[in-house]
């Protein structure tokens, strides 16, 4: 099962592999990572989405690095989840305007248009961008990118895995 | 204060303001600017011949002394040496902090001579581990080195340093400081679970105390008896913990697990509370986990929260300091007894302590021989009763002295528990004798773990570390033919050592020790009476033994722990 996993982490080298390792030693998939500097100075936070079959040691062994300063794991609703998407659509100038009306649906932004595609920049949660997707696969999807998420806990109704 | 040094200098004054007094190491192109001003400062290097007995004698020294090892080694083949006894620290959450050279800072990913990704291979087996990439990071990063090697769950810290931050200069502006924010090892545990802790206890019928090597490092000996003897709690100590409570308290069961006594493993198989401090369910503890003390409740006092519920599922948790916690324990008990006596557990202790009586170790030594370990051991254990530190590698001799030696205090049984290492006992004796010079020191090793380290005996005769090592000679990989005989229908594969080769008296005297060799049971007592009577130079004792004799009680890798088997007839 995938799980949403948020860590406080100093920025300091090595940082990224070590709690990149955590997830590797055990054969555990990462299937995204982002990592970016926070409000506090000196401090990053990495949210990475995770296919693990328990979350709770993997949380605390994440804690066991010394430059991890809170570990956090999101049930679903828990948190406000976002993730950027480039995608290259398939767009000849006869089906321009019919791929531009179907985007329109959604928060996409054209941000290049070549002579028989258009590229589009979602941004959502992970939800509408599989949406979107699936709106344009009969167009032809040639090429996309994903940013990976990130999440921010909503209110205060989020409770710090074990460890603290 | 403000004084211009190099990287080196400033390293080796930030070793000394951490009260380093000895380093074990191996020098190399990459440590020469270290080298240099080594020569000058306070520390003694020992010269090791391989870094990996010089990172064993690390260690040897943190387990017997409770202090930092320190050990050091060039860049490239030096640091990758090092790999093995930094990750047996790790098992053991032995304190050691690693020195290594790497080449320049300049040259880092280059490929170039003797360069290793020394960070990345050992971050795996560090509790943390740096590359320096600013020489006016030394002194921060020392200080911050043995705050994590020593403090929260001890375990190996690694500094590789390249050469040309070595010899770089820098201002030096005292010692460093630590920012560590997401390091913040607990103290005391928390009151309520202190409070619940007790209560479990004070309703439980069939309680054990489930002593770790946790509290070894903790230095809680004494809390760990007294709170023992406040709750009338009988004992099992596993492997890293012999000595932390002393054999001879009365209620002590042994060693629990794979090869522990019956009593110890039936104990907590057969218990209603696991009162656990400083121990990890380990495979080699539990057995098979589904059937590990089916009906026992919890307790777990750990300083590392990741411990906690690992393994098995804990009733009370208590993330904190053994030493700590058994204080609050202690209190918290006297305040709920309120005056009354604590339980007496009966009839569970009388069950128990029956068990103990009617399963004792035992051995079978003809008199006409061949030797067998269990007796030398023996022998050895009662000639030095409480007087010296014992060292083992691993195999049956580590078993067999974890069974018959008798501890009585803690740190005085040095062995690689966690990650088993051969070749451990040579050096990691060596490290013991520079820490507790007055002591003397017996390493029990095996035939074959002798010979993957045995060269750092010329080190112990140089340096002047008379160690003592008796070679328990059954001519084989004794552990894994032991299995091989009964897992494997007895068709020995890669286990042969037997043949006479080498010739270990004549080994040990070619590397300036004293060598000697028993085959007769009845020589025993003046074959040790003769080594001890040695001071000045390692001793090294052939042990002829016999080569068949196993290891018993076993639980059979996977079993539960239900089916131990007490000896050869237990066998189906
Ligand atoms: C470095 C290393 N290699 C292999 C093993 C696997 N192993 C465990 S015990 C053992 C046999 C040890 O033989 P010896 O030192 O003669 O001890 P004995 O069991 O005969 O007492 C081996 C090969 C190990 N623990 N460590
Ligand atoms: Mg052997």
């Amino acid at each position: 099962m995938n799980h949403l996993i948020s860590v406080l982490v100093e920025n300091k080298p090595g940082v990224l592999a070590r709690v990149a390792t955590m997830f590797a030693r055990r054969g555990f998939n990462i299937h995204s990572l982002t990592v970016g500097p926070t409000a506090e100075e000196g401090m990053s936070r990495m949210t990475v989405v995770a296919e693990t079959p328990e979350v709770e040691q993997i949380t605390k062994q994440l804690y066991k690095l010394v430059h991890t300063v809170k570990v956090t794991e999101f049930e679903p609703g828990q948190a406000v989840v976002r993730e950027l998407m480039l995608v290259k659509v398939n767009a000849d100038p006869k089906r321009r305007s019919e791929v531009l009306n179907a985007a329109s649906v959604f928060d996409a932004t054209a941000v290049d248009i070549g002579s028989s595609s258009l590229t589009f920049q979602v941004a959502g949660t992970p939800e509408s961008l599989a949406d979107f997707l699936e709106m344009m696969r009969p167009y032809g999807v040639s090429a996309l990118v994903k940013s990976g998420r990130i999440a921010l806990a909503k209110n205060s109704k989020t409770k710090a895995a074990a460890g603290t | 204060m403000s004084e211009q040094l190099t990287g080196a200098q400033a390293l080796l004054r930030a070793l000394e303001l951490e009260g380093v007094e000895i380093a074990f190491g191996v020098p190399g192109g990459a440590v020469l600017p270290l080298y240099d001003p080594l020569l000058d400062s306070s520390i003694r290097h020992v010269l090791a011949r391989h870094e990996q007995g010089a990172g064993h004698m690390a260690s040897g020294y943190a387990h017997a002394s409770g202090r930092v090892g320190v050990t050091i080694a060039t860049s490239g083949p030096g640091a990758t040496n090092l790999v093995t006894p930094l990750a047996d620290a790790y098992a053991d959450s032995i304190p050691v902090v690693a020195i290594t050279g790497q080449v320049a800072s300049t040259s880092i990913g280059y490929d170039a001579f003797q360069e290793a990704h020394t960070w990345g291979i050992t971050a795996p087996c560090t509790k943390h581990n740096y590359l320096v990439t600013d020489v006016n990071d030394i002194p921060n990063v020392v200080r911050e080195a043995f705050h994590l090697a020593a403090t929260g769950r001890p375990g190996p810290v690694l500094v590789d340093i390249p050469k040309n931050i070595l010899a770089a200069t820098m201002t030096w502006q005292g010692q460093g400081t630590i920012d560590l924010p997401g390091y913040k090892p607990r103290g005391e545990g928390h009151h309520k679970q202190i409070s619940a802790a007790i209560k479990l206890l004070l309703a439980s019928e069939r309680p054990v105390f489930y002593a770790g090597g946790g509290l070894v490092r903790a230095e809680a000996a004494e809390e760990a008896l007294t709170f023992a003897r406040a709750a009338n709690l009988p004992v099992v100590t596993t492997l890293m913990a012999r000595g932390v409570i002393p054999d001879s308290y009365e209620k002590h069961l042994g060693m629990p697990g794979m090869h522990g006594t019956y009593a110890a493993t039936m104990s907590m198989q057969r218990s209603d509370l696991l009162v656990t401090i400083g121990a990890r369910f380990d495979d080699r503890v539990t057995g098979k986990v589904a059937a590990f003390a089916p009906d026992a409740k919890v307790i777990h006092v750990d300083i590392d929260p990741a411990e906690i519920g690992k393994v098995r599922n804990a009733e009370v948790p208590i993330v904190g300091h053994a030493k700590a916690v058994l204080k609050q324990l202690i209190a918290e008990l006297e305040k709920q007894l309120d005056g009354d006596p604590a339980p007496d557990y009966q009839p569970w202790i009388d069950t128990v302590l029956g068990w103990r009586d009617d399963n004792p170790l035992t051995y079978d030594q003809r008199p006409e021989g061949p030797i067998l370990q269990q007796y030398f051991i023996d022998e050895l254990s009662r000639y030095m009763g409480d007087n010296a530190i014992v060292v083992a590698g691993v195999g049956q001799h580590q078993m067999w002295t974890s069974q018959f030696w008798k501890f009585e205090r803690p740190n005085t049984w040095v062995n690689s528990g966690g990650l088993g290492t051969m070749g451990y006992a040579v050096p990691a004796a060596v490290g013991a004798q520079a820490a507790m010079p007055e002591t003397t020191v017996w390493a029990i090793d095996g035939d074959g773990c002798f010979q993957m380290t045995s060269q750092e005996l010329i080190t112990a005769a140089i340096e002047g570390f008379p160690v003592k090592i008796a070679i328990m000679n059954n001519g084989a990989l004794g552990m894994v033919k032991q299995w091989q005989s009964l897992f494997y229908n007895g068709r020995l594969s890669g286990v042969d050592l037997s043949g006479g080769i080498p010739d270990f008296v004549m080994l040990a005297e070619a590397m300036g020790c004293v060598g000697m060799r028993v085959d007769n049971p009845a020589d025993v007592p003046a074959i040790i009476e003769k080594a001890m009577s040695v001071t000045d130079r390692p001793v090294v004792i052939e042990v002829v033994c016999d080569p068949d004799e196993m290891v018993f009680p076993m639980v059979p890798a996977g079993g539960s722990n239900d089916d131990v088997v007490l000896n050869k007839q237990g066998l189906k």
